[in-house]
Formats: structure tokens, sequence, C-alpha cells
């Protein structure tokens, strides 16, 4: 090709007027470029959960022993989760709240499993900034609304555990659970 | 910095000229790696050998610092720590794991390399005295640290490592035995020893990555030498170091990375010892142990 002979001397170019030395370059930085962040990878991913953490992901619960107006907390992933025993009155008291007054509208029955409407089980984790509210041991302060009222920034739950008052956006959470027997739940 | 050709630094933009005045690291920059420091233009192979004991020096402290995250000092979890989370639960944790056990035996390598580079062709003598001095105080760190780090997975080989190196300072006489008493806080390795080494196998690298700062700023002064042992006079004997010694140390860092992956990949335990996966036991030394 004609180029071959061009004046540039060294600075041979091909027939679309790149230069051989720019091209070079370019492949070579690129090419760093993506080994450099191949090998930056699993410097990122070593901070995600690792395995022995994943493998915790479920969690059996005894419920014999709870009576209702009773409630235990237990750990399921490192958080605690609230089971409680809810009663009757409890029960009636979340169903005469009129859904227009709630932030986070949801009823009892969607916060329950069908037929075990005295059965609350949400994260005990506060969903304004991650406190454990009080409410669920004997004698804890429940809050006006009957539920559940966390010490750091005040705010309350009812009985459904649904936000009232304070700074929460959210209700508690309801994580994935089923009952694998009439006296035993598995969180998660 | 070395010598009188050498370009001065110019800043061009208004931004740098700006910088230049209150913060000069382009202009540190320029005159360490740029087209400010002339270099020798006939250097061999065996000059690359320094920037490539800089890079497995970064490689072994970032790698270090990761597994870091994931380790327990202590004489119960030690082991496992290392051989059942970072090897098998921790996501990416055998790479990281293999990387930084081969990198330290690579670093090694180059740094043999490296000092052999400096025998032959005589760049310990004058005016690079210090630069050789501060060469020896990095390679008795590099030793420490590397014992340290062989301790840590608290293996059969880590345990009797630590026993048998200790055991030299109990050749002085009359204090020998009072102070690998003293460096061990006990009268065998145990969890004091683990936990000041792996301290201490956190702390040193740092201090090497000081001393080659000193290392590097002893060299610029004279400037490299080169393999005809005749100094350099005059411009037409240099080339800038940038871009004609960076292209260079970077085509050479691809092709002996391209060996350590080799390594790290198919042969991870080769230039390791097989009863290191078996746990710790003061009680019985490997049979098969040998001085490394």
């Amino acid at each position: 090709m004609a180029t071959k002979a061009s004046a540039e001397g060294t600075e041979q170019t091909g027939g679309d007027n790149i230069r051989r030395r720019d091209f070079l370059n370019v492949a070579a930085v690129s090419f760093a470029g993506v080994g450099t962040v191949a090998a930056l990878a699993p410097l990122i991913v070593q901070m995600s959960p690792s395995a022995d953490v994943l493998a915790l992901s479920t969690t059996e619960v005894d419920i014999s022993k709870v009576q209702p107006g009773q409630g235990i907390k237990v750990s399921w992933r490192k958080q605690p989760v609230f089971v409680r025993n809810l009663t009757a009155k409890e029960i009636a008291e979340a169903n005469a709240v009129p859904l227009s007054d709630l932030r986070d509208p949801q009823t009892l029955a969607q916060r329950t499993q069908p037929g075990k409407a005295n059965w609350l089980i949400t994260l005990g984790v506060c969903t304004h900034l991650g406190c454990v509210p009080l409410g669920i041991g004997d004698g804890e302060n429940k809050g006006p609304y009957g539920g559940y009222f966390c010490p750091c920034h005040g705010s309350m739950y009812d009985t459904a555990a649904r936000i009232r008052q304070g700074p929460a956006p959210k209700n508690l959470e309801v994580p994935d659970y089923k009952f694998t027997s009439p006296t035993t739940v598995q969180i998660g | 910095m070395s010598f009188s050709w050498a370009k001065p630094y110019e800043p061009k933009h208004s931004f740098m000229k700006w910088l230049d005045e209150r913060l000069p690291l382009p202009r540190l920059v320029y005159g360490a790696t740029g087209p400010g420091y002339p270099v020798p233009r006939n250097l061999n192979m065996w000059w690359n050998f320094g920037v490539l004991s800089a890079i497995f020096l970064g490689i072994q402290i970032i790698t270090g610092i990761v597994l870091a995250m994931h380790y327990y000092a202590t004489g119960d979890g030690a082991f496992n720590s290392v051989n059942q989370l970072i090897m098998r639960d921790v996501n990416g944790g055998w790479f990281l794991r293999y990387a930084h056990m081969n990198g330290a035996s690579f670093f090694f390598i180059v740094v043999y390399i490296h000092i052999f580079r400096g025998l032959f062709y005589g760049s310990y003598k004058a005016p690079r005295e210090l630069v050789w001095m501060l060469g020896l105080v990095i390679y008795l760190l590099m030793m420490a640290t590397a014992f340290m780090g062989y301790v840590l997975p608290w293996g059969q080989m880590s345990y009797w490592g630590a026993q048998v190196i200790t055991g030299f300072f109990s050749a002085f006489p009359v204090v020998g035995e009072p102070i690998r008493v003293w460096l061990l806080g006990g009268y065998a390795p145990d969890q004091a020893a683990l936990t000041r080494f792996f301290s201490l196998h956190y702390l040193l690298p740092f201090v090497i990555a000081g001393v080659v700062i000193l290392h590097i700023w002893a060299l610029h002064i004279p400037g490299s030498g080169n393999p005809t042992g005749v100094d350099v006079k005059s411009e037409k004997d240099t080339l800038p170091f940038h871009p004609f010694y960076t292209a260079k140390d970077g085509w050479f860092a691809a092709f002996f990375l391209l060996l350590y992956a080799m390594v790290t990949f198919f042969v991870p335990n080769y230039l390791g010892h097989p009863d290191n996966y078996i746990p710790a036991n003061a009680l019985a030394t490997p049979a098969h142990i040998v001085p490394e």
C-alpha cells in the first residue's frame, strides 16, 4: 500500500489513517484495564455475606408455650423476630382501625396467616433506623397503641405492629414463615 | 532530580499551575516517573525487577488487608478461619488467600533477582551505597513479615516454624532462653504469640513501604546504574522514564504476573507444604519438617 511509503517514517498508518502506535497504546491500556477490573472483582465481592452467613437463613421456633397476650423474641439472621400471641381484644382493636388512618395501610389479616390471626410474627427492627422496639416482653412499654414502642425516636406501633405515630415510615416487616406443625414455625 | 538535562516540570493548564504552587504532587510524579527522570537507555531485563518488587508489595498489602477482614487471630479459630471460612465460605476468598500465599513467594523470587542484579552489576557501589543498605533493611523486614505471616494459618508447619525460628534466639548464651520466652509470651507458641504475630504482620508491610520510599529517593539522586558500569555522561545516554521505562516495566510486569497467575490458579500449593493443612498440634512435630 502507498501509505507504507509515508513521509512520517516510524509513524506508519494503516489504510484508515490510524497511527499504528496509537492503536497499540489503546489496545495495551484497554487490556490492562480489563485485567484490573477482573482482579478487583474478588476484592469487592468478598465483602458480601459469606456462605456460612447465608446458611443461617432459616430458624425454627417452638411456640407451644406462648400464651395469649404473651410474646417471644427469637433471632433470625442475627436480627430479632417478635412472635406474639394476640388476645381477642388486641385482634378486635387492630381490626377496628380504619385503613385511612394508617401511614402504611395493611389489615391484620394481610399481616398474619389464614386461620392464625392470633399469631403476629414480625421483625423486631424499627423501620426508622433499626432499633429494637419495646413491648414484646412482660412489663415493657407497649406504647399508647398497645403494640410496640421504639425507645430511640419514639415510633409507636399498634397491636398489628403497624406504625401509628413517630418517625418510622413503614409497619414492622413481616418475614416469610410457615407453620410446620401447630406449635412450630419456620422463619425464613 | 538527578541529571542537569532532566526536563523541568512546567504546568500548562492554569489549574495545574494553581495546584503546583500549593501542593506540587504532579511535580513529584513528573520528576520521579515522568519525563523529568532520565534513565540510562541501555538497561536490560534485570532492571525490571525493582518495579516488580513494588508491584508485589502492593499485591501483598491489598490482598492482606482483605484477608485480615476474615481472619481470626485465636488459637482455636485461626486454622478454621483460613481453611474453612476464607477458603470455602467467603466469596472469592480462595483466590485472595492463594494470591497472598503465592504472592509472598513471588515477592521473594523477584527480590532475590533484584538483589542478584545489584551484586552482579555493582549497584551497591558508590554513589549508591545507601540504596543498597536501605535494600538490606527492606529484606530483613520482609523476612520478619513473611515468617510471621507463615505462622498465622496455625497449621502444623506454621506452629513448628514458629517454635524453631524463635528457638534460634535461645542460642544466645544466658539471655537466649529468656528472650525466646519474651518473644513468644509463653514457653511455646500459643495465643499470645499468635496475636502479636498478627499485629506485627499487619504493621510491618507499611514500614516496608516507608523504607521503599527512602530506597527509591536515595536511588533517584544518582540515578540508575547501567550494565556497562560506566555512569551516563549526557542526555544522549538516557531516555525519559515515561514513556520508555513505563512501557518496558509494564510489558515485563504483565509477563511476570502471567507466571504468577499460572502458579496461583493451577498449582497454588506447589510452593507450600501439605502438612500445613493439619491443625497445629503442640505435642507432635511433623516428621517431614525441613530447614527452609
